[in-house]
This record gives C-alpha cells, sequence and structure tokens, in this order.
C-alpha cells in the first residue's frame, strides 16, 4: 500500500507499514510523555524525533535557554453561549487530552503563565467560528490553550497566527461524545517566527473532528497534530497545506493514536516548495492498538517541488496491532514541476508564470475545497497565488 | 498564406564533452496546405528538428533561420511560438499531476486565441472533438497525460491539434506505439484539421505506415542531421522497399 515516485533529488520519501507486538511509536521517542520538561533530556539533533529539526534555529526552546520575554497580543471572538476564561496551572481540563511528548511542547507546558479555556456548552450549534488571533510581537512566548466542545455541540474554532516571535504552545481540543468540531490553525508568521506546537485532539464516542493545519510563514514551524479516541465511534479528519519558501523550515508530524473499536481516521496533507533550502517535513504516525477493532484509516502526503534547492522529507508509519480491522493504508510522494511540464504548458501557449500557477492551484484545488471554512478557503487561494507571484 | 521557412538551420546540445552539433543546415518550407513527411533513421535528428522548432531549452540553435510569415520564430519564447501558430504534437507527452485535461485544454485554447471561448459553445465543441477521436467523456477530468495509455496521449495530441487550430503543426512520431485502430483514429483527426486547407503539416516518422493514412505531398529524406533527398510520395514506397541503409551509409562517410 505505501507507494512512492517521482522523488527529486534531495529528498526522501520512506514508508513502512508494521506488525508489531509492541509500538515503535513509543518506543523510538527519547523519552514517555510528560507534563515536566525535566523529563526530557535536552536533544542533540540524532533522536528520532528531532533528527529533521534545526535545532540551532529553535532559539533555546528545546535547551532550556528561552525566557518568556515576548508580548503576544491575543484577542479572542467568541459567539454567543460560549465562555472564555483564563485559568492557573492546574486547572482540572488543561492537559487531559494529551500530555507532551517532546521536549519543547513539555518546555511550553512548564512555561506558560496562564492557560486559556474556552467552552462550548451540551447541545450548543455555534453559526459563528470562534477566533483566535495571535500576533506576536517579538520576544519568546508560551501559551496553552484548551477547548472544551461538549456533547453534542457544534464549533467551528481558528486559532491565526501571525507576526514575528517565538512561541512555543500546546492546544488541546476535547470534543465531546456526539460533537462535532473543525479546527484550524493557521501559521501565516513573518518569515522570522519560530513556532512548536502541540495540537491534542480527545474525541468522545461517536464525535467527529476536523483538523485544518495551513502552514505558510516563519523560519521555522513544528506542528504536531494528534488525536486519540475516548470512545468507539469517533472520526478524524486531519488536513494540511503548507508552502515553503526559500530557507524555511516546516514540519508537521502527526500521530492518530486508534485505541478504541470503530474509529475512522483520514490524513491529507499537501505542501508546495519553492527556492533554495526550502525545507518540509512530513511524519504521518498512525497506530492501530490491539483494541481497535474495526479500524478504518488512510493517510497521504503530497509535495510538490518547484524549483532546485528544495528538499522533502515524508515518512508515514502505519503500526497495526489487530488484523480486525476495515482498512488501513497510506501513500506518500513527491513530485517535481519540471522544465519538461513547463515546456510542454508552454508549447500550448500558455506562458510561464500562468503554467506555474495552473499547476499549483490544480494540486492544491480539491484539498482546499475539502475546509469547508470559507474564509479560510479564500485566503488560503490568494495566499497560494501571492506565494506564487513572489516566486515569478 | 502562412509560410514556414527553414533555412540553413544548425542546432547543437549540450554533452559531457562539449556542445554536440545535431542539425547541420536544414533547408525547409512548409507551406499552408501542404503535408511534408520527415522520414530518416533513429538519431539522424528529426526530433530536434521538431524540438527546436518549438523552442525546447534543450537545444541551441547554433546558425540558419527560422521564420513564419517573416517573423523570426527563434527569437520568440515556447508559448510566443505556440501563439503565432507553432503546434508541436509531442512524441512523449508529460505528465502534469493536478491539472484536469478539462482545464488545461481551456487554458490554453484562451491563450491561443486571445480570448476564453465563451463556455456554452467550447463544451459543446470539446465534446465533440473527443467523440471524433473516441475518447472518453470521463477523459476530460483525468489529469493532463496522468495514466493515460500510449494511444490516449496521441488521441488527446491530436484532440488539442483539432482544437487550436494552428498554422503549422508539426507531429514529431505521432504514430510511435499505436495500433492499428489507434493509428487509424488518430490520422483521422490530423486529416480532419488537413481537410480545412489552413494548416501546414510536418509529419515526422520512421515508418510508412502512417503514410497510408495520411497522404504527404513531398517525402524528405532525414540523415546526418540535414535532409538527403526529397522527393513526392512515391519517395515513401522506396524507403519502404530499401530501407535507410544507402543514406546511413552515405552519412557515415560524409
Amino acid at each position: 500500500m505505501a507507494e512512492a515516485q517521482n522523488i527529486p533529488v534531495g529528498s526522501t520519501t520512506a514508508g513502512s507499514i508494521a506488525v508489531a507486538a509492541e509500538s515503535t511509536v513509543a518506543t523510538r521517542m527519547s523519552a514517555p510523555p510528560s507534563f515536566d520538561v525535566a523529563d526530557f533530556p535536552i536533544p542533540h539533533g540524532r533522536e528520532e524525533e528531532w533528527r529533521f529539526t534545526p535545532l540551532g534555529r529553535l532559539r533555546g526552546l528545546h535547551d532550556g535557554t528561552a525566557a518568556a520575554d515576548g508580548t503576544m497580543k491575543a484577542q479572542i471572538d467568541a459567539p454567543e453561549g460560549v465562555t472564555v476564561e483564563s485559568v492557573e496551572r492546574g486547572d482540572e481540563r488543561i492537559g487531559k487530552a494529551g500530555t507532551p511528548v517532546d521536549r519543547v511542547a513539555a518546555q511550553a507546558f512548564s512555561s506558560f503563565a496562564k492557560a486559556t479555556v474556552v467552552t462550548v456548552p451540551k447541545e450548543t450549534v455555534l453559526t459563528e467560528p470562534i477566533r483566535v488571533a495571535l500576533h506576536g510581537e517579538g520576544g519568546t512566548t508560551f501559551g496553552h490553550t484548551v477547548f472544551d466542545v461538549k456533547p453534542f455541540a457544534e464549533a467551528i474554532i481558528v486559532i491565526d497566527h501571525t507576526g514575528d516571535g517565538v512561541r512555543a504552545a500546546n492546544v488541546d481540543i476535547l470534543v465531546g461524545d456526539g460533537a462535532k468540531v473543525t479546527f484550524v490553525s493557521v501559521q501565516d508568521w513573518d518569515d522570522t517566527a519560530v513556532h512548536t506546537s502541540q495540537h491534542n485532539a480527545l474525541l468522545g464516542r461517536d464525535a467527529t473532528f476536523k483538523s485544518v493545519v495551513v502552514t505558510f510563514g516563519g523560519d521555522l514551524v513544528r506542528i504536531h497534530p494528534r488525536v486519540r479516541y475516548a470512545g468507539p465511534g469517533g472520526e478524524a479528519e486531519l488536513l494540511g497545506v503548507y508552502f515553503t519558501d526559500a530557507g524555511q523550515h516546516q514540519e508537521h508530524r502527526l500521530l492518530v493514536t486508534h485505541d478504541a473499536p470503530h474509529c475512522k481516521s483520514h490524513v491529507v496533507y499537501k505542501g508546495a516548495l519553492q527556492g533554495q533550502d526550502a525545507h518540509a517535513v512530513w511524519i504521518g504516525d498512525v497506530l492501530i492498538e490491539k483494541s481497535a477493532e474495526g479500524t478504518d484509516t488512510y493517510e497521504m502526503n503530497r509535495n510538490l517541488v518547484l524549483t532546485d534547492g528544495a528538499r522533502v522529507d515524508s515518512v508515514p508509519n502505519l503500526e497495526i496491532e489487530t488484523g480486525e480491522i476495515v482498512g488501513a493504508g497510506h501513500a506518500s510522494a513527491t513530485g517535481r514541476f519540471d522544465d519538461e511540464q513547463l515546456f510542454y504548458l508552454q508549447a500550448r501557449g500558455i506562458p510561464a508564470d500562468e503554467a506555474r500557477r495552473l499547476v499549483v492551484r490544480g494540486f492544491f484545488a480539491e484539498l482546499v475545497q475539502q475546509i469547508g471554512v470559507d474564509d479560510i478557503e479564500e485566503r488560503l487561494i490568494a495566499k497560494i497565488e501571492a506565494e506564487l507571484e513572489a516566486s515569478v | 498564406m502562412a509560410t514556414l521557412e527553414i533555412h540553413d538551420l544548425h542546432v547543437s546540445v549540450e554533452a559531457e564533452n562539449g556542445a554536440r552539433e545535431i542539425l547541420k543546415g536544414v533547408d525547409l518550407t512548409v507551406k499552408q496546405g501542404e503535408t511534408h513527411a520527415i522520414m530518416g533513421p533513429n538519431g539522424s535528428g528529426k526530433s530536434t528538428l521538431a524540438y527546436s522548432l518549438a523552442g525546447h531549452p534543450k537545444y541551441t540553435i547554433t546558425g540558419g533561420t527560422v521564420t513564419l510569415d517573416g517573423e523570426d520564430v527563434l527569437e520568440m519564447s515556447v508559448d510566443e511560438r505556440a501563439r503565432a501558430g507553432v503546434f508541436l504534437a509531442m512524441q512523449y507527452p508529460v505528465e502534469v499531476p493536478g491539472v484536469s485535461v478539462s482545464n488545461f485544454l481551456r487554458t490554453s485554447a484562451t491563450a491561443v486565441r486571445g480570448e476564453a471561448p465563451k463556455l456554452r459553445t467550447w463544451v459543446k465543441e470539446v465534446k465533440e472533438a473527443m467523440a471524433r477521436l473516441q475518447m472518453d467523456p470521463a477523459f476530460a477530468e483525468r489529469n493532463v497525460n496522468e495514466g493515460f495509455s500510449g494511444g490516449e496521449k496521441k488521441r488527446h495530441e491530436i484532440l488539442q491539434l483539432e482544437l487550436l487550430k494552428p498554422k503549422i503543426a508539426i507531429l514529431d512520431e505521432t504514430d510511435s506505439g499505436l495500433d492499428v485502430d489507434a493509428l487509424r483514429i488518430v490520422s483521422e483527426g490530423v486529416n480532419r484539421v488537413r481537410e480545412s486547407g489552413e494548416v501546414g503539416t510536418l509529419l515526422i516518422t520512421h515508418y510508412t505506415r502512417i503514410l497510408r493514412y495520411i497522404k504527404p505531398d513531398f517525402v524528405h529524406v532525414f540523415a546526418n542531421g540535414r535532409i538527403a533527398e526529397s522527393g513526392g510520395a512515391e519517395l515513401a514506397d522506396q524507403l519502404e522497399a530499401e530501407g535507410y541503409d544507402k543514406y546511413v551509409k552515405g552519412g557515415a562517410t560524409a
């Protein structure tokens, strides 16, 4: 079920499907999950979870030298019925959806001053999104946000990151039984920003969760979306779009842990890269535990390399501990927009810049349509056009 | 009347040990309504001629001129040549993932015609052209050349030829890899375009088989980077009987 094709020079596309008695996803991490940063050794770069990340550009988030000296302007627009609280460390809702799995996430957890808890009451169906605008104004900040969507509620949540700064955060998304949540995280940072974030989603019985991760900006962005199931019947869809420019490092590491029966997960991440030393990393881990009978999962990563000098590392990994499943598969492919494609389109009268747009639009179109949040879709298309303008 | 004039064309490619000359002085004039078959052994430079005329960046023009109605083709970018009326049906059409055939055709037609075709008439035009080439309508929603069979790729090339209506059509080994049925369908497509009398056709082929369906006005034997002999349709019959041996040997001693 693994496929790898059209791999340009300087890229790796590796895949594995393991039937393991013991989870290698867990064992290849350098330390077990913990809320305490001291439980994680300072990474040196050869650890499985750090081998693609340029540690020198993390501005001390990984080695304890980053101090909370920055400013992050936060604005939350919550529709009626939604409560927004600022809570102290120790609130029982914090960390309920998941535990930090690497040193930067634990650092964020150990360093945040106050957490924000946004609650959508039971059976409340929101017609407008909850919008969180985070605008970095320089320096280092740590954050923790909990979205607690109660049973049978429906909500769209958009976190929008802009500006400059160094940001390490954890985001918990509690999706109650039968609730429906679309969670969008946009990384539209200035090209100097550094951002690491672990997204922990915990899905209740028959809950529906859609995660949309959109990454354009930043010097280094490392997002870690994770999904677990608290009961049977949960459905998770994880979509991602990234556009990696010269010098940028954009890393998306996903883990879906199927630990309850009859749940679904569907992952599609697509990225375009252009420019010298543009580096995109995609790690897609899916773990089907013994208890997760009736699981249906598929994950896919596609990359489109537009110029020389860009690099993609794409690693899908599937571990299956039960044979009683509906389906499990993954695919990863990295293709190039090359001189021959350009020649072909030009030979049909299409100018070079238009040809490039045609290919990139086509590459992203289907995925963008699946987002289902109009203003995000429009902004995304405009952003893709702008990225292409900049390249021509 | 559109005329393509090639005069003393010299073309090189970069090879490991410096530039290698492939075309060594090609002279050829193709007028609207005429069909010229260019035949020759492998490696004689036929395809280089096709790609050089279309402007592929791999080939460097080191001498000579190419004009279309007096306009300097060699000065034009690849897309400018296409918009000026030069069409190359490729031997190995390229896959363009993520771009549907319908989107591609419309974008191309818009570029070549200088304005977007009216949607309603366009849909009908494409549908009918596809039907004539016995292409499944579902084709329109597939990505350009992705997963196409050899025959499907060639039909798709001829579909573009029919829709873009160029002044000069260069068909680079359009017959290669086609079974008899596909060859007939593709040839009929080429003939429909030829019958308009508005296209000059340069039919590049290794085999005489396609000439049973597409009757050339002129046949040129290509050997060692230039035209070695020209004649009428009867020259093709001679090649069918005798092969390229005498031209290859001639080339080796030249």
